[in-house]
Parts: C-alpha cells; structure tokens; sequence
C-alpha cells in the first residue's frame, strides 16, 4: 500500500449517476482486478473507497455512482486537480480456480471490478462471458467496453427496457467453468443460490481506514471473522456467511 | 535523554506520540508501512477475556471533522492475544508496548489485566473504563467514581506493571472519576475516550450505524479534549496522557502545554496510516519554531 498523489486526466459522466475518472501518476505497486483504492477529498474527513476498473501503464480508470456529497464532490472535480489516493488495498480475484470458461456476473455500479478482471483473464487466455444486469436503459454503462475485449457479453435490465429481460441470475449461460461477481447485496445473495460451480463475491461496506486497522468492516466467515477491507473485499463461495 | 523524550509512570519514551488503541491494530499492520520502532509506544487493540466479534456493521459513520466508530471491542480474546498477536509483534517493535483491557466485570478486568501483567514485553496496562460501544461493561465502570474506584483498586492489586485508567467524556465531571482512580492506586490515566455520538441516514431515516449510537473522534473533539485533559491534570498528581482529535505535532504540544505527559493519537491513522510517523519526523521543527527545548518543560504550563 502507497499513499500516492494523483492527478486527474479525465473525469466524465458515462450515466445521469455513474462517472468515469482516469488518474494518472507514479504507481509503485500495480492494483489487481478485485482490489480498491482509498481516496481523500477536501473537507471529507474519511476517504472514499472506490473499486479499480482498469490499470494499464500509468493510468488508473476509476468508475463511480454519485450516492451522496463525497461522490457530488468528486463529480465536480476538473482534470488536473490531485487527490492523495492510498492503493492498492484489499485482496482482489483470485484468478487461480477460473477454469476455461469463466463468467463475470455484475449489477449496477459492481459491474467496475470485472472490466480489469476480464483482461486479467484474457491475458492468462482464458475464455470469460460477461453478464452485466442494470435497473434499465439509462443506467446501462461499459457494454461498449467489454464487447471490445472480444468476449461474450449479455446485457439484462430488471424492468426489459434494454438487452434481455430481468436480472443477472434470469439470465446465466448453461455452461461455465466458475464464477466472479460484484454487485449489490439481493443480488449477491441470488447468485450465491443460483449458481452451481465455484466462485467468488466482492462485497461492499462502509469502512473507517480501508486497510485492516479499525476494524470497522469486520463480517463473520465460516473461516472466522474477516475484515472487508484487508480480508476482503472479495470472499469465496465456499466461506460466505449471509447475515442480517 | 532526548529533547522529545517524556516519563510515563517511570519508563522513558523516546518521544510523546503513542498511537492509540483500536486504531493501530496489533501493530504488524502498520510495520508492514514503516518502522514503528520510531514511536514512543503504542496501546494495542482493547483487549477482553473472552473473544468478541463487536457489533453488526454497519460501525463507522463520517462526521463533521471526524467520526463514530461502534466496532464493540473486536478482539481474538486475551489467550489469542499473548499466544498469536504479541509473537508477531515482537518481531517488528522492540520497545514496551501498552497493553488496552476491557471487561464486562471487576473479575474480568482482573482476569484479563492479570495475563497481560505476565507479558514481557507490555510496559503498562491502560484499563479501558470508557468504551461507549458496549453494553453492561466498558462505560458503565468509567461514569462512576465507586464503581472505577473498585475496578482500579482490584485490577492494582492484582498486577506489578504501571496501571493507566482511561476515561470517558461522557460524564459531567471528569476529574472526579480521576481522583477516584488516583485514590484507587492508578498510576496515570488517559482522556478522553470517544463522545457517545449518533447520525440519522435523510434517505431511510434510520440511524446510520447498526448500533445506533458510537463514539466520536476526529479533530471535532479536540478541544473538548484539551479542556478535559487541562482540568484533570490539575486535579490528580498522576500523569495525564492527552488523546482526542490529535492530528498534527502543534496539537500534541497543545496537548502537552494542557498537562499531557504523553499524546495518544487515534482516528488520524485511519485516515493517515503514516501520520504518527510524519507527526514525530514534524516534531523537531514545530519545537524549534515555538522556541521549545524539552518536550518535558512544557508539561502542564498551560
């Protein structure tokens, strides 16, 4: 982990909420697919978690949804502005058990993490399928951008306003090798109960440092307490405990 | 003897900043960023008898220049503690650290204090009767003379190591319940421990954290802080360690200038992990512009 400053190369809307912002700087240590980086902001007093979308030489491309005023905030920044940006935190994908054929399974603003987990994949040539669910049309984003990568790419909205009819889970090919999937917790929870082979889960929490000193983002295991943040954020199949 | 180092209950520390308990984990997270060798000590994650989980998430809420936290004493339980954590820690941090103990009763505190008595390389025991997040135990021996004055009393019998009381805010007289531990053989105690504090989420109109209400920290508090620190070192002859909203060498001085022997630092790691380092590294610089030799001429002359 480094606390980097970092300076803003583009900060667009791709939805009426959700941002694409590319940072760019020195970069000792290279983020993988699955982790985050902690980000402080003027007048905020903890950091904004956000997931890595992509890394490639020097650039960093974060994308986030504007929930409340850290992320307003963000929204309004102008490239050129720097941000101390701790990363990369968390665990990431373990990309090791992925099979042949392995399927990406994001909602909504989860859908980020997947998009660098996709190349990580593709350059251990590996054959992923991405399914990319979103509430409805307007809040569809990266399709554009997966379908780049030459991998299959199936798009569903709950209310069948685009691409095929309903959620994630309505939607699952008949064969894959494994899966890795981020989304919101109902959905989470779906695929957990749908899905027939191995896989991985990135959560999300509300946490105090993002890097395991708190212990603000702990969660129970079956393997034992774990903190979302140093732990986590990712978490297998097989050691998920649903709570609450 | 440098011109940063301070006596704490007769062991010399190199320097004032302490990071404080429940922020700075067991230590090996942070020496994996720095050398924590360069601080004066640091108080571990509270610790209890048995094992806790804390409380559901979610525990942190921001705050205006600052935070809640309700994690509810996280902690491996004290046998995980001597025979899991402080091997790892030995391994990176050479000098005394505090030990932080939480309990839910008079024995526990004694059960827990007693371990901990035994480990090497703890230099003092810092009794948390202050922690605001749990419930029957922690807060409720803090916010009463008598019942801080027979948990201090049993937890000095019981131990050889220096004793530090730590001490709630949430209280209308603070400086009671130090003349209490004082009376009950403390050797020292730290203030303040977090403001019960409570946030309410406009979109479910519910309160933000699982538990309702936590404690507050940040540099919001500070100057309650430093107000509390100032009336409880002129009321007790022991020494005062200052915490609360600490985030940058001139607030340790003020800290100091309050009546501090030594500054704990918290919620400024979790948004730094390298502030304690940096706040040292500042230290000498800060002392020369305010024309400060020794750190230790300042104590109390507020």
């Amino acid at each position: 982990m480094n606390d980097l400053l970092l300076t803003i190369r583009k900060n667009i809307p791709l939805t009426d909420t959700v941002c694409k912002m590319t940072l760019c700087g020195m970069f000792p240590e290279a983020p993988h697919a699955g982790q985050f980086v902690n980000l402080r902001l003027s007048g905020h007093y903890l950091r904004r978690p956000i997931s890595v979308c992509d890394y490639d030489d020097g650039e960093l491309t974060i994308l986030y949804k504007v929930v409340g005023e850290g992320t307003a905030q963000m929204r309004g920044m102008k490239p050129g502005e720097k941000l101390s940006v701790l990363m990369p935190l968390g665990n990431g994908y373990d990309t090791a058990p992925a099979g042949e054929t392995p399927l990406l399974l994001g909602g909504g603003v989860g859908v980020p993490p997947l998009y660098l987990l996709a190349k990580e994949l593709l350059k251990l040539g590996k054959h992923p399928s991405a399914v990319l669910g979103f509430n409805t049309k307007t809040e569809v984003f990266y399709e554009k951008e997966f379908r780049a990568l030459g991998i299959g790419v199936t798009v569903a909205t709950a209310d069948g306003s685009y691409g095929e009819k309903g959620f994630v889970t309505d939607v699952l090919p008949e064969n894959y090798s494994y899966f890795y999937t981020c989304g919101p917790e109902p959905m989470l929870k779906a695929v957990f109960a749908s899905s027939g082979t191995g896989g991985q889960f990135s959560f999300e929490e509300r946490m105090g440092c993002g890097f395991g000193a708190c212990m603000g983002c702990s969660c129970r295991t079956v393997t034992g307490y774990k903190r979302i943040c140093k732990d986590g954020p990712v978490l297998y199949k097989e050691e998920i405990l649903w709570e609450k | 003897m440098g011109k940063m180092s301070v006596d704490l209950c007769g062991i010399e520390l190199e320097n004032p900043v302490i990071p404080a308990s429940g922020t700075f984990g067991y230590g090996y997270e942070f020496a994996e960023l720095y050398d924590i060798n360069c601080l004066g000590t640091f108080s571990f994650k509270g610790t209890t008898k048995e094992p806790r989980f804390g409380n559901p998430t979610p525990r942190i809420a921001e705050t205006p220049c600052g935070m809640l936290n309700a994690v509810g004493l996280q902690n491996p339980g004290v046998e995980k503690v001597i025979s899991e954590e402080l091997p790892k820690l030995r391994k990176c941090f050479r000098k005394k650290v505090m030990a932080n103990i939480s309990g839910f009763s008079v024995a526990d505190y004694v059960f827990t204090a007693e371990k901990l008595d035994s480990q090497e390389q703890i230099g003092w025991l810092e009794i948390n009767i202050s922690c605001p997040n749990v419930h029957g135990g922690g807060m409720s021996f803090g916010t009463d003379p008598k019942a801080a004055f027979e948990v201090i009393e049993a937890v000095r019998k019981a131990v050889k190591k220096p004793v530090i009381a730590k001490l709630s805010p949430n209280v209308t007289d603070i400086t009671e319940i130090a003349r209490a531990c004082e009376a009950a053989g403390a050797d020292g105690v730290s203030l303040i421990n977090t403001l019960l504090g409570m946030r309410i989420s406009l979109k479910t109109r519910k309160p933000v954290l699982r538990n309702i209400t936590g404690g507050l920290s940040g540099p919001a508090v500070f100057p309650v802080a430093v107000r509390m620190v100032y009336q409880t070192a002129k009321a007790v002859r022991i020494p005062v360690v200052g915490m609360g909203g600490v985030a940058s060498a001139e607030n340790v001085l003020e800290m100091m200038l309050a009546g501090a022997s030594a500054v704990e630092i918290g919620a400024e790691n979790l948004r730094d992990p390298f502030a304690c380092r940096k706040i040292i590294e500042e230290l000498p610089a800060v002392m020369e512009e305010y024309g400060i030799e020794n750190l230790k001429d300042i104590i109390g002359r507020a």
